[in-house]
């Protein structure tokens, strides 16, 4: 495949295997530079692994077996010997949001601090103070800079994670079902955010909401067991004119 | 005819039966506490009312119970070694416990984490007294040589056997606190870009920070209360030791020694006693601090 300047991530005959179990099989696709491309897909369809796979956490897992390739800029990720270094340019937004025991600005500044990109404390009070804007986070925030980020409430840890993926100046934005423990409106404030954020990185967004695609996503794919359905424009794919049965029926609601 | 709403059926009674079982074993603890706390102070009523010299007793490093025309009760000497020897032993040992505990957690895995920790309880298993056997007839010898010094027991033995002794257990709290800090944490920060060392050294290690407190001060809990390893290996001579190479007398050692030594109720005895109430202040101050710590540490 040759690479070409438009796409971002190229996915080439992906497989993951946990032990003997398939959890992803023969998946190609690509993702283009500032877009959201969406994943749906109801549990088990193999969409976190598919994240994991990304980033090459799959490091962590020792039973977890990668296959096939993802290129990133046209460079095969497995190249990468620093794969920490691969690691800074792909944010990462869990189900669950994960508030680090530290405060809300060491929360943000540990990206940056690792990296050793910090620089002076003016910098860095800048950063943290764009990231937490960017994440609509700040108003609520900004005079609680102190206190511990796994203190704020679940929406506001959400939005800290938001923050502090940002603030490793990411290329890519990964989420993965993040609006699952947030409030309606909260997640409708973040999915704002996401609208604005597009222009600058490219975002994958694992949903478990359909809707929460339709609105967002330019192109969307469908995850079933394991399996890539299908991969349309999601204008097409929510007008009823996919091309395969199951995922018309996912769509419509008729299970998941 | 009761009604089903206050029919007291078997599930109900089974529930009031268990709970007051509970209570029981709850408050036994509490009950043996008291009761041992009281026993001791009883013991040793007679010497802090008629014998004791505050400042003697704390401030003198002079111990002779036994004198005929005049017996002074000092302890500090005692106190010295003790707490010199605890604070040595924490130094060796909390390094390579916290290190100990960070491998078995963090990296190890399968095979060699399961040896590891089996190895590690089997450690712990070792009576005090065969580790001052180790201390009488390997380390002795060994400082003696090393070191040309004429002797080998002294705070520097006492504090390598302690620290061999407290490893295990400090280990292992230590194992615990890690493993109580959630995947999730480490997952996060990896996929920040976090190396292994960042991971542990920015992320997990605060957020073990009160388990790892809590395993410190066990160990200065076992450094105050060992007794026959180091009775054996601190050469027993009262002393307030200068260098690691002194001899030195624990307070533990030397009740241990003394007391079956003594006629029951003679002031001799009820000063071991008054040591006993000492060191059962020295082990609450050092649980009460270590909640104050961890509780500072909550709110912070």
């Amino acid at each position: 495949m040759v690479s070409t300047a438009h796409n971002k991530i190229e996915v080439q005959d992906l497989s993951i295997h946990y032990g003997a179990h398939k959890a992803l099989g023969n998946v190609s696709l690509t993702v283009r530079k500032n877009e959201i491309f969406g994943i749906i897909g109801p549990a088990n369809s193999g969409k976190t692994s598919f994240l994991n796979a990304v980033n090459r956490m799959d490091m962590m897992r020792p039973n977890m077996n990668v296959s096939g390739t993802v290129r990133i800029d046209g460079i095969e990720t497995r190249s990468w010997r620093n794969v920490y270094a691969l690691r800074r340019k792909i944010g990462v937004v869990f189900p669950l949001p994960v508030g680090l025991p530290l405060t809300v600005y060491d929360n943000v500044a540990l990206a940056p601090r690792l990296a050793g990109t910090a620089g002076s404390r003016a910098d860095l009070n800048e950063l943290v103070e764009r990231c937490l804007r960017r994440a609509a986070l700040w108003d609520e925030v900004k005079d609680r800079l102190t206190h511990l980020g796994s203190l704020l409430s679940g929406g506001q840890q959400q939005r800290l994670t938001i923050a502090r993926a940002l603030s490793q100046s990411p290329e890519i934005l990964m989420l993965d079902e993040f609006s699952i423990a947030v409030d309606p409106v909260t997640t409708m404030r973040i999915e704002d955010v996401l609208k604005e954020l597009k222009e600058e990185v490219t975002i994958i967004l694992v949903t478990n909401l359909v809707q929460q695609a339709n609105r967002l996503a330019d192109r969307t794919a469908f995850f079933l067991n394991g399996e890539c359905v299908e991969i349309d424009d999601t204008e097409t794919l929510f007008s009823g004119s996919a091309k395969d049965p199951r995922t018309n029926d996912y769509i419509g609601g008729k299970f998941g | 005819m009761a009604t089903a709403s206050d029919a007291r059926d078997k599930n109900w009674f089974i529930d009031k039966f268990f709970q007051s079982l509970m209570f029981v074993c709850g408050i036994s603890a509490i009950v043996f506490v008291v009761g041992i706390f009281l026993f001791v102070f009883k013991e040793g009523l007679g010497f802090i009312v008629n014998d004791l010299n505050v400042a003697e007793f704390f401030f003198s490093p002079k111990w002779r119970p036994t004198s005929l025309h005049q017996p002074t009760y000092g302890i500090l000497a005692m106190v010295a070694g003790t707490a010199a020897v605890t604070v040595l032993a924490m130094a060796i040992c909390l390094p390579f416990s916290i290190g100990a505990a960070i491998f078995i957690a963090e990296f190890a895995t399968g095979k060699t984490r399961e040896i590891l920790k089996i190895l590690i309880e089997f450690l712990a298993a070792i009576p005090s007294v065969v580790w001052g056997f180790i201390a009488l007839s390997i380390m002795n010898p060994l400082i003696i040589t090393t070191f040309e010094v004429p002797m080998g027991l002294g705070v520097l033995n006492s504090a390598l056997i302690l620290a061999l002794m407290a490893a295990p257990i400090v280990t292992s709290i230590a194992e615990d606190a890690f493993k109580a800090v959630p995947d999730t944490y480490r997952e996060a920060a990896e996929a920040l870009g976090a190396t292994r060392w960042q991971t542990i050294h920015k992320v997990v290690l605060p957020a073990a920070k009160n388990g790892l407190l809590s395993a410190g001060l066990l160990g200065v809990g076992r450094g105050f209360g060992e007794t026959m390893a180091i009775l054996m290996a601190s050469g027993h001579s009262i002393n307030i030791p200068t260098s690691v190479f002194d001899s030195f007398r624990a307070l533990t050692a030397t009740i241990a020694a003394e007391l079956g030594e003594t006629a029951v109720g003679s002031p001799h005895y009820q000063s071991l006693f008054a040591i006993g109430i000492f060191l059962f202040f020295i082990t609450f101050l050092i649980n009460m601090t270590a909640d104050f710590i961890v509780r500072g540490v909550k709110k912070g």
